[in-house]
């Protein structure tokens, strides 16, 4: 073990720190550290005895809900994880897939979500630092950010100051380590006044043989702390973010850790040099839960003990105490194990990087988790009931109640379609993100080919120095699960076939980060059993497959749950950067055309709940075989170049896809119901949100072809328009695109700088 | 064309740096670290890229400018060497003092990522002889702190001897005369927000950057 580098505090209160943190803890100082009467009993149980403070600190993070997944595990494992371009599925840092070629794409979503609504800035900031370092600890370079945003009402007297928080953070720490963020969502609904949800996804891409994992530690190794230095921010983070809301809880920001994306840029650069030497056994970031996760997920996938010095951790306080160091969630720290006589090799790429790698304690074949401060023991507990053999519930719930259907005459049909298309584009939840996307480094790096810019449907990022690129996405529409979790989980999933197959990749699988609320009421929980039994079903019948996650329960404030938000994000394939398209690419004379039937379904769509005003009804339904054809046949002529342009139809319908159509090109579109009977209800076809459907632009010459291709696949496929002029006409209605677009475009700036 | 980049600890453009001048010249460029006293001997032209050295702490650039290959860029300049700096490049330039002026924050306060038109005002440099006079161009833009500030006499001096060769058409930072790029007084140093690099073909920010890079190889084979 190396010499200590730490100054020690004087003997006397060395001892005073020893018998604080050897004190023999009871059921109610358990109760303090989140873990319940019945938990303690278990723990008493596992320990033969009673804790002390800092084991009572290290089994509560273990065991709290971020960290253990406690109440949603046995319902995770129903996601199919595996396929033919799985390398490593859900239990290590991040998902990992074959890209072809020896190459692999690493990624994983995660949320901060409490962390952000208390200290928007730092909150979201570290969000993205933490996820970026679950993907480059595998040994992947990261090459694209996304985020997944909900805010509260607009009218509600927070969500302007969160807003700007939250978007400036993610920017700050993206745009600092030089990682482009290249598309996200951005709604807002009044049930996440009192708790948004912030979720960030990182991309990045390795070589197959360059893959590292938490796992194949063996006993006698060094464990070596690399990073910052650990202080005394973000401690019991963890189990801060596992508890609910109450008013005032913006009190415990000293909770939130702090973000450093320059510290971040180093360690990722040192990290990639070391990892290019042979040096690496095993590797694990310090995220929630700091040093005690990333130890303990070492030694539990290792299947061996750990021994760690307290005096050996680089500190950036005084006097800290064996509980603070373990519980500290300090940002940018690593913690590896090396290889035989390796560490001077780590410890001089470090050096070169100026950053802290230090020797810190060594593996074991105890199966112990052992700690010393001041040379005395601290901790000496088994491994396996802090992570296998933790606590596991089959919580009760209840099966949710179907949202009866408002009926068709029930459904105001408006005086102009053409102004409600206005209106419905100037919604908060469908104007134009740009005051948010423009504030994120979305080309850094050289590779984005399309982003946010185009207003597309998933972004696609070059893999560097190659002709394949990436596509990338995240999708959730909350409404739709709060109105039917399990068909509602089932869209999410399809919505993301969809954006991917629209831009022409092939769906590879996705990462998903599971936002509800309290576990424990039986409704919200019957809501996630749903939601995953439902975005499994999705999953297995698109063979697209779960490669990692993230759950975050306990979103809610004073007893009331958000909307339950089962956010996807989908990772695609194109093997021919040129055998792709975008939203924004139609050209003036091409032929809009429909993949699938006239719109019918108004129930829960956002023309009912927005402009109508009345959120009620089920959502549509989705038919995964249809869904699967559909995507396979739009591929299918993207990869023949039949279409100039592709956009699937969502919230908000065919005519609001086809305005953003033509806004992305800045032509006009006149749509006709040539195509259909006479007796068509404009209003479902217009706004109605059928699932499994797609526009695309084709140019007149290749419209036989098209229509030929959809006759041998059977699809129904039909012209329903014409890109030109400088107008979207809607039956005999028509708005300019500069009056549109100016309506679109407003929104968010007029949001963001008005003062009421 | 003999290139190199310089890479501080937190420059996050070094790559796309290197892409362009490869892609351009057909040659690698050499990467240089920070701490590196030399730059290698018979180098053209050095490129200081975007990115945030040292994370912006105490102010852009402003570390990065007293970092031990500075004087060696120095160096390069006084010999007459070419530089391109760009973004925090161009705030680092602006730093050692090679160009006059500093960089303010955005008046938006914001960061500010986008397609920006830029307007070659000067198409008689070593930057700029690839494009027409009063050409406009499209190149990305990606700061927080682009909004280019200098005393008047300077600008006037900057204007009268057509030391801005691009000037933005729609200013996105509050830069003072629109300005988007200076260069020294010898021509030879070219600090600006904009990336050029990032504007190469093949990607989001188009091809119009290429005019540049292709303007610098004219030029070199002109002097050599």
């Amino acid at each position: 073990m190396s010499t200590t580098k730490q100054k020690l505090p004087a003997r006397d209160l060395q001892l005073k720190i020893l018998e604080a943190m050897t004190a023999v803890q009871n059921e109610q100082d358990a109760a303090e550290r989140g873990v319940n009467a019945e938990e303690y009993k278990v723990m008493l149980d596992r320990l033969g005895r009673a804790p002390n403070r800092v084991e009572l600190g290290v089994i509560g993070e273990m065991w709290s809900e971020h960290c253990s997944y406690k109440s949603s595990r046995m319902h995770l494992a129903k996601f199919p994880t595996k396929g033919d371009r799985v390398i490593q599925g859900p239990g290590e840092n991040a998902g990992v897939v074959d890209i072809d070629d020896g190459q692999a794409c690493i990624f994983k979503m995660e949320s901060h979500n409490h962390p952000s609504f208390i200290e928007p800035y730092q909150g979201a900031a570290t969000g993205v630092g933490g996820i970026l370092r679950d993907v480059f600890t595998m040994g992947a370079r990261p090459v694209a950010l996304v985020n997944a945003l909900r805010f509260g009402e607009p009218s509600h007297q927070k969500t302007r100051s969160l807003v700007e928080g939250v978007v400036a953070g993610i920017g700050g720490y993206g745009n600092c380590v030089g990682v482009p963020t290249v598309a996200g969502e951005t709604q807002f609904h009044k049930g996440y006044n009192g708790n948004i949800l912030v979720n960030a996804m990182a991309v990045g891409l390795a070589d197959q043989d360059k893959i590292f994992y938490a796992k194949g530690a063996v006993p006698g190794r060094s464990v070596m702390y690399v990073g910052a230095k650990t202080g005394r921010d973000g401690i019991g983070g963890a189990s801060m973010s596992s508890a609910e809301f109450a008013e005032g809880d913006e009190e415990k920001r000293p909770t939130v850790q702090v973000g450093a994306p320059f510290t971040e840029k180093l360690l990722i650069e040192a990290c990639l040099e070391l990892m290019a030497t042979d040096a690496i056994e095993s590797i694990q970031d310090m995220g929630a839960a700091g040093l005690t996760s990333s130890a303990v997920e070492i030694a539990d996938k290792g299947g061996i003990g750990i021994e760690m010095d307290m005096d050996a951790v680089p500190q950036r306080e005084t006097n800290m105490t064996a509980f603070e160091i373990m519980l500290s969630e300090s940002q940018e720290r690593m913690l590896m194990i090396l290889k035989p006589g390796r560490e001077d090799v780590a410890k001089a790429i470090f050096k070169k990087w100026d950053l802290d790698a230090e020797v810190i304690g060594k593996t074991t074949d105890t199966g112990r988790f052992v700690l010393t401060q001041f040379g005395e023991t601290v901790c000496d507990i088994p491994v396996p009931p802090l992570a296998e053999d933790a606590p596991k519930y089959d919580l009760p719930w209840n099966e949710p109640t179907p949202a009866p259907a408002v009926a068709r005459e029930d459904i105001p049909t408006p005086a102009n379609y053409a102004e409600t298309l206005k209106t419905m584009l100037a919604l908060p939840n469908m104007a134009s993100k740009r005051w948010v996307w423009e504030q994120y480094d979305r080309h850094v790096m050289g590779d984005t080919v399309d982003s946010s810019e185009s207003g597309g449907n998933a972004a696609l990022v070059r893999v560097h120095g190659t002709d394949k690129a990436l596509a990338i996405c995240s999708d959730c529409n909350p409404q739709y699960v709060a109105a039917d979790p399990f068909e509602g989980g089932k869209q999410a999933v399809a919505e993301a076939y969809r954006n991917l197959s629209s831009v022409g990749a092939e769906p590879v699988s996705i990462t998903n980060n599971l936002n509800f609320g309290s576990p424990n009421q039986p409704d919200t929980m019957g809501y996630i059993v749903k939601a995953i039994e439902g975005m499994a079903q999705a999953c297995k019948e698109l063979d697209f497959p779960v490669v990692s996650g993230n759950v975050s329960l306990n979103n809610q404030t004073d007893g009331v749950p958000i909307p339950p938000t089962p956010v996807c994000g989908g990772i695609g394939l194109v093997k021919n950067i040129e055998e792709t398209t975008t939203s924004s690419k139609a050209r003036l004379g091409d032929v809009l055309m429909l993949v699938g039937d006239a719109g019918t379904h108004l129930n829960a769509s956002l023309y009912l709940r927005e402009v109508v005003g009345r959120e009620e009804g089920p959502p549509p339904s989705v038919d995964l075989a249809t869904e699967k054809r559909r995507g396979e046949f739009v591929r299918s002529l993207i990869k023949a170049r039949l279409v100039t342009a592709c956009h699937d139809v969502s919230d908000g319908g065919l005519a609001c896809a086809a305005a953003e159509m033509g806004l992305g090109a800045n032509v006009g579109v006149a749509i006709n119901n040539a195509a259909f009977a006479d007796d068509l209800d404009l209003l479902a076809h217009y706004f109605g949100e059928d699932q499994g459907r797609y526009l695309v632009a084709v140019s007149p010459g290749n419209v036989a072809d098209a229509m030929a291709k959809a006759g041998e696949a059977n699809i129904p496929f039909a012209p329903i328009g014409e890109f030109g002029g400088d107008s979207i006409q809607l039956a005999d209605q028509s708005i300019s695109i500069a009056e549109l677009r100016q309506a679109h475009e407003d929104w968010m700036p007029e949001y963001m700088t008005s003062l009421d | 064309m003999k290139s190199a980049v310089i890479v501080f600890p937190g420059s996050n453009c070094d790559r796309d740096a290197q892409m362009a001048l490869r892609k351009v010249s057909g040659q690698e460029p050499e990467m240089v670290w920070h701490k590196d006293a030399n730059i290698p001997n018979g180098t053209d032209i050095v490129m200081v890229p975007g990115g945030f050295s040292y994370g912006d702490h105490l102010r852009c650039g402003a570390m990065a400018g007293n970092s031990p290959i500075i004087d060696a860029l120095k160096a390069h300049a006084d010999r007459g060497g070419y530089i391109l700096g760009v973004c925090n490049g161009f705030q680092i330039l602006t730093e050692t003092g090679l160009l006059p002026g500093a960089l303010m924050r955005n008046a938006s306060l914001h960061f500010v990522c986008k397609q920006q038109t830029l307007r070659v005002e000067n198409a008689n440099t070593g930057f700029t002889s690839a494009y027409k006079s009063g050409q406009e161009i499209s190149i990305p833009v990606a700061h927080h702190d682009g909004n280019y500030f200098a005393d008047e006499k300077t600008l006037d001096t900057l204007e009268a001897d057509g030391r801005i060769p691009f000037k933005y058409v729609g200013n996105p930072n509050g830069s003072a005369k629109d300005i988007a790029g200076i260069t020294s007084a010898n021509g030879r140093v070219l600090g600006m927000m904009p990336h050029p690099e990032r504007a190469i073909g093949g990607h989001e920010g188009g091809s119009d950057g290429i005019g540049m890079f292709e303007s610098l190889l004219q030029a070199l084979t002109v002097n050599a």
